[in-house]
């Protein structure tokens, strides 16, 4: 509707497990940001229940989660959870991380929506995002 | 969206989903939001709003993080609104506030919201007005609001708080400046924040001298030593806080300004209203807009439109058969 302002795309990114690297992830804010969305960084060492608190609270459509410490396998699939817990399935899940394609598959099948690993430009993800989200 | 139903149902249970959309609705200026505020209104009360502003970096959000911490101790439940400028180039921006507060993450009685300064149709009052009318009704007893003092939105945020903590640090260098760049006048308090670095004495003895320039005001600002990341100076700082607040009460100045408050809102709205929908129609009749072209000058168009148009002005989803009690 054209009376009504367009939202930006809103997109909560976090580092979810123990490892204390956030480099990573603030290129990857900056490359969003870059693209016209809206990110709400929430720092380091999030639990699931911590980040999609955030997303709920900061009306967001997009969670982003970093991971390197290995753990993908269960915080990954404990944020699915966590936001089918608070009914709020609706919001898209994407990952990054250096995750094995066997894990990918099963990520998927779990509902993360897209997994990016550490060797993918950048453009990918916003090619992506713009993709699933034409009008953001 | 599931429709106004949802959102009211959801706003009323108490899902801070309900809340967090509407607030969105608010920041896009959605006109249906009318319905919903409509509905709460004999729940409306307004919440104490604090406004937070200052250079990047001094310490708005650590500052913000352990008032949240007082004020959860006195049983208060707190809104945070964080406001940043966009990327001038892409519209994006990054939205960092909430890292500095994560331990209340998951406390129920916090709501914590990250806000773009920029693209708010009828500004970033318009926006924050609404969102700090839901957060009372949401339940919430203060709303804090940071925002960085590098622009345009810090004057927009305090002409929507109460009250207005103006934020300074030593070795910023940069203070006097900030006093001079017209900051001054909308402190309410003054917080001299990382008090643990040198030279914080000095900036208390700058903003003394620079408040004992101006004109002798009827309130005269506290100045307030802080460290926010030992939340020390915190108690003396909401207790300047109270302070002001009182001032404003005792003076009759806190309903003088509520009434200014919703008279500009109403004249914003009509302003807002109006304006949409006289665009609309230049767009789509083409009768009008060839006469306004052949005009030359815009006075005769307006005229018409404002005169012939009258209740039609009002955007279709904002239209409710609502009225006001009459006297
Ligand atoms: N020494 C000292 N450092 C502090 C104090 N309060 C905050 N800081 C530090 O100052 C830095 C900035 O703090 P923030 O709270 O993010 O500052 P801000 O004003 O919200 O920053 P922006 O939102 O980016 O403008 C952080 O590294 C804090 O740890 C303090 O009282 N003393
Ligand atoms: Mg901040």
């Amino acid at each position: 509707m054209s009376a009504v302002q367009a939202k930006p795309l809103r997109i909560v990114l976090a580092k979810v497990g123990l490892d204390g690297h956030d480099r990573g992830v603030k290129v990857v804010a900056r490359a969003l940001r870059d693209a016209g969305f809206e990110v709400i960084y929430t720092g380091l060492r999030q639990t699931p229940a911590m980040v999609v608190e955030a997303a709920l609270q900061e009306d967001a459509q997009v969670i982003g989660l970093s991971l390197h410490s290995g753990a993908h396998m269960t915080l990954f699939p404990a944020v699915i959870e966590e936001l089918k817990k608070r009914q709020a399935g609706d919001i898209t899940v994407f990952g990054g991380g250096i995750i094995p394609d066997d894990d990918i598959a099963e990520l998927k099948k779990l509902g993360v929506a897209e997994i990016f690993t550490p060797g993918a430009p950048l453009e990918e993800i916003v090619t992506w995002l713009r993709k699933r989200f034409p009008d953001g | 969206m599931s429709g106004d139903r949802d959102l009211a149902a959801e706003f009323r249970a108490g899902n801070v989903r309900g809340l967090a959309r509407a607030i969105s609705l608010v920041e896009q200026r959605d006109p249906t939001v009318r319905h919903l505020l409509e509905e709460l209104r004999d729940g409306l009360r307004r919440p104490r709003v604090l406004g937070f502003t200052g250079a990047p970096g001094t310490g708005k959000s650590t500052l913000v993080d352990a008032l949240v911490g007082l004020l959860r101790g006195r049983d208060q439940k707190v809104a945070v609104v964080a406001v940043d400028p966009n990327s001038p180039f892409s519209g994006g921006a990054i939205l960092g506030d909430r890292i500095r507060m994560q331990r209340h993450a998951l406390d129920g009685g916090v709501y914590i919201r990250s806000m773009g300064a920029r693209g708010h149709l009828g500004g970033l009052s318009a926006a924050s007005r609404e969102a700090i009318r839901l957060l009372g009704a949401f339940g919430f007893d203060y709303v804090l609001l940071e925002t960085v003092g590098v622009g345009q939105s810090e004057l927009e945020v305090a002409a929507v708080a109460d009250t207005t903590v103006v934020v300074l640090t030593p070795g910023q260098g940069d203070s006097v400046q900030m006093l001079k760049a017209g900051i001054m006048e909308i402190a309410d308090v003054f917080a001299v924040n990382k008090a643990d670095l040198p030279g914080a004495q000095k900036v208390v003895q700058e903003i003394r001298s620079m408040l004992n320039m101006g004109p002798k005001l009827a309130w005269k600002p506290p100045i307030v030593m802080t460290v926010a990341a030992r939340a020390e100076g915190l108690e003396e700082l909401l207790e300047a806080v109270e302070r002001h607040q009182q001032h404003l009460e005792t003076t009759g100045e806190a309903a003088e300004r509520a009434a200014e408050r919703l008279k500009d809102e109403a004249a914003d709205l009509v302003g807002e209203w109006a304006r949409r929908q006289a665009r609309k129609l230049l767009d789509d009749d083409a009768e009008l807009s060839r006469r306004l072209l052949d005009d030359r000058v815009p006075y005769a168009a307006a005229e018409e439109i404002l005169t012939t148009e009258g209740e039609s002005l009002v955007p279709r989803a904002a239209r409710s058969r609502h009225k006001m009690k009459s006297r």
